[in-house]
């Protein structure tokens, strides 16, 4: 046994019913060195780092702490083995101080009194190891998000946190932040701190990491030294796969006449997005969780403010403020979140496929019942919904045809425009191929479609083109010959940060 | 895999529990009453009952669709109080006619019902601070007009709406009858009843799907307030005499009623005609307390009690279901 490795995953696997998030994944971290873990979205990284700080339990393997070895790991074990993760969703309580923050939980006591002469002290004294100058008495509250993040970094070495998990540190910083979260990494590799370092960017695992681990698809692929690997054997080993032949077939009809044309789009986190989309055209979106893919299509919903630039529909600008205008324009949005956004759980079948056209269907405010129940179960047998009947509430339903109720709902309305956030999202994969194969048919009757999706195979399978974003921005757009799942990788992961 | 059909038992039993439980809640009670007291099943009281319920059973209708919506109404009570000076000072001090008084009332109760929605949508106040202001400031004017002193006098005519009967039954049940009428008919018939549901259900979703979220929260403050106006101008009329004090505490009835008829607390579930049954049992159980001559403080720790167990059933399905 190497006396330097101060982490050890072995054999680590965990399931979920019908998906396997992680596969007989083992790791070995050296003490004192910066790991990176890579990887797309879904391929295990947050459940690999779950495991280790005993979030999750995995069904099989253990896990191995400076030779002290767990079948299973809890929250407090981890912390007590000197393991503490920064999470992209920060832990801090805005209205304390920054040095109570630090303490929460473990605060300095004098008896029953809370030291706070102390705590400051302390607090002071991690700053100045940092070399970082935040005033422990400020209210967490009025820190940008950067100088949050090193508080919660804070929060790590007063445990005494020996190895540090880091989780897309990098997503919520501005460029100069971005400088000080290096230096500071440096900082704690020189104090001995071993780092596991998740990122989606290539360029920072290459500044930042001694090695870096491959995942994919639940499966460790293979750790390499930094300095013997480059971004494009990374990204190679990322994407992997070949492209299966899950999408059927489709009779291309697309017409020279633009559908949608979007100029200069600024607002809710998306900076002057200029594209537009054909009819009959499928065009995908692109790039990684938190792009402003949804953010866009919630501006052109009508859903979100729009702050500047236009949007040109069927030759006429216009400018929806609210979900209902949208529609009326004969736009459609299946949104991201199928439960919480998109079907209506305690609402039955009939009345969720409805709902977007109830006034429609009724005369002098009353509802047309009859007409509701015709159109429903028309749907019900066209996109092939399996229910017990249309009286089922839509949450006894199955995930996949949850899904279909939410498109049928947006079928009925007759959209010529849309908008689809992830329509396959954590549904089996007979249900996809329903859906791709609607989507198919739905171009084939001069429908026009927008397609968000986080899944590469799909995007690639299903668009006629790509558009990729990244932080807000369109950062590339690829024709159906150019599409690879290194390319849209390489316009997902490229930032203005980058040039300098 | 074993542990599964027991727990589908548990939610059936629950949710026939909540469908029926209700009903032979209602019929225990009648038979209770029936045994311990000689007054309780004769003709005469029984259609006393259904007067003395028939404001509580309008004012339950408007209480409905707030808590489907999701929020709470406690204004009804003040509302009542409001109505019913303003419709005494009308027809008592500006000899008003009956006609115009209760038109004016019930325009003032339905354009503070709409103050409360317009508060709630666009504001964003929670529900349960908004109509809790809006009790104490319309407490507060009722005694303003009245100067705290009762006002009577009022025409002749008048009295039927609370007094009258139409052959035996009493005006009042009439009233409450097409109320809850028209309510079960929004609620099921008319899309902007569907909306509630919806709005209660998923607001979010619902405004995806193209619902004016807002103006639904409008419509629903708003018919609270016309229901509530119109069981202040009935109680005006029963008791011949206005006073500020009218309607206080009754929303704490209201919501007793409607939630003993199963309508979720947090929004999205419930029935007109369970309500109907909620607010039977109200009547019954506070007529059945005075014919047992039940002390009034000990009716107050009853009906509390009532209120919670109907809550904790709600609140006790809804986590049984949740941790499923």
């Amino acid at each position: 046994m190497d006396d330097n490795i101060i982490l050890q995953l072995r054999n680590i696997t965990k399931t979920y019913p019908g998906v396997t998030a992680l596969d007989n994944v083992s790791l070995n971290v050296q003490k004192g060195e910066v790991h990176a873990l890579v990887g797309e979205n879904g391929a295990g990284k947050s459940t690999l780092i779950k495991t280790c700080t005993g979030a999750i339990s995995p069904n099989e393997g253990e896990i191995i702490v400076e030779g002290k070895e767990f079948s299973e790991m809890n929250p407090k074990l981890s912390e007590e083995n000197g393991i503490s993760v920064i999470y992209q969703e920060f832990n801090l309580v805005g209205e304390l101080s920054v040095a109570e923050n630090i303490f929460l939980g473990n605060a300095i006591r004098n008896g029953i009194v809370i030291d706070r002469k102390k705590m400051i002290e302390e607090s002071q004294k991690i700053f100045d190891q940092l070399n970082i100058d935040i005033n422990p008495k400020t209210l967490v509250k009025n820190l940008t998000v950067g100088y949050q993040q090193i508080v919660e970094i804070a929060k790590a070495l007063s445990k005494n946190a020996k190895i540090l998990i880091m989780d897309e540190p990098s997503a919520p910083l501005t460029k100069s932040e971005l400088k000080h979260l290096f230096k500071i990494v440096d900082q704690l590799k020189e104090k001995g701190v071993t780092i596991i370092y998740i990122s989606h960017r290539l360029d920072e695992v290459f500044r930042l990491a001694d090695r870096v681990t491959v995942l994919r698809d639940g499966e460790k692929i293979k750790t390499l030294d930094t300095a013997k690997t480059d971004v494009d054997e990374l990204i190679t080993l990322m994407v992997g796969r070949e492209l299966k032949e899950a999408f059927p077939a489709r009779e291309n009809k697309i017409e020279d006449d633009i559908l949608l044309e979007v100029n200069h789009l600024t607002g809710n986190g998306v900076y002057d997005c200029s594209f537009n989309v054909k009819k009959g055209e499928v065009l995908g979106f692109g790039g990684l969780i938190g792009a402003g893919r949804t953010e866009l299509a919630e501006l052109i919903f009508g859903f979100a403010n729009i702050e500047s630039g236009e949007i040109i529909y069927k030759g006429e600008k216009i400018m929806p403020q609210s979900p209902k205008e949208a529609i009326d324009y004969g736009i459609a949005l299946l949104p991201e979140d199928r439960k919480q956004q998109g079907a209506l759980l305690d609402i039955d079948v009939k009345g969720n496929i409805s709902m977007a056209i109830l006034e429609k269907i009724s005369s002098y405010s009353v509802v047309d019942q009859k007409q509701e129940k015709e159109i429903s179960s028309d749907y019900r047998k066209k996109i092939n919904i399996k229910t017990p009947s249309l009286e089922q509430k839509v949450k006894n339903l199955s995930g996949g045809n949850q899904q279909k109720v939410v498109i049928a709902k947006w079928l009925a309305v007759n959209p010529d425009l849309i908008i689809l956030d992830e329509p396959t999202r954590g549904i089996d994969v007979g249900a996809k191929f329903e859906i791709y194969k609607l989507i198919n048919q739905l171009v084939a009757e001069g429908k026009t479609i927008i397609l968000i999706s986080s899944e590469m195979e799909e995007l690639i399978g299903m668009s006629d083109r790509i558009m990729v974003l990244a932080e807000g921005e369109i950062t590339g757009m690829l024709e159906k010959e150019e599409f690879s799942q290194e390319r849209i990788l390489d316009y997902a992961s490229k930032t203005e940060r980058e040039s300098d | 895999m074993l542990q599964k059909p027991k727990e589908r038992v548990i939610r059936m039993d629950l949710n026939k529990v909540r469908k029926y439980g209700i009903f032979i809640a209602l019929i225990i009670l009648v038979i209770f009453f029936s045994v311990s007291t000689d007054a309780f099943l004769t003709p005469g009281n029984l259609i006393n009952i259904a007067r003395q319920s028939s404001m509580l059973g309008i004012a339950a209708v408007g209480m409905a669709f707030v808590l489907l919506l999701g929020g709470i109404d406690l204004s009804i009570g003040s509302q009542i109080s409001l109505v019913n000076i303003i419709g005494a000072w009308l027809m008592a001090k500006a000899g008003m006619n009956p006609v115009f008084a209760i038109l004016i009332s019930l325009t003032v109760s339905t354009s503070i019902g709409f103050m409360n929605g317009w508060i709630i949508a666009n504001i964003k106040m929670p529900p349960l601070i908004v109509t809790l202001a809006s009790l104490t400031i319309l407490e507060g004017l009722a005694f303003i007009i009245s100067g705290g002193v009762p006002i009577f006098g009022f025409p002749e005519s008048f009295s039927i709406i609370g007094q009258g009967y139409v052959s035996f039954v009493p005006v009042p049940v009439i009233i409450m009858i097409v109320i809850m009428f028209i309510g079960a008919f929004i609620l099921n018939k008319t899309y902007f009843g569907r909306y509630f549901y919806a709005v209660g259900g998923n607001e979010e979703a619902s405004e995806l799907s193209g619902i004016n979220v807002k103006r639904v929260k409008y419509l629903v403050y708003t018919l609270s307030g016309l229901f509530a106006g119109i069981a202040g101008i009935v109680m005006l009329s029963r008791t011949n005499s206005g006073q500020a004090i009218a309607g206080k505490g009754f929303e704490l009835d209201v919501l007793t009623a409607v939630v003993l008829g199963g309508v979720s607390i947090t929004g999205g579930y419930g029935k007109i005609n369970n309500v109907v049954a909620g607010v039977l049992i109200m009547g019954v159980l506070s007529n059945g307390m005075v014919l047992m001559n039940i002390n009034t403080y000990y009716q107050l720790v009853i009906k509390g009690l009532v209120l919670m167990l109907a809550v904790g059933f709600d609140s006790y399905q809804r986590f049984v279901v949740a941790s499923n």
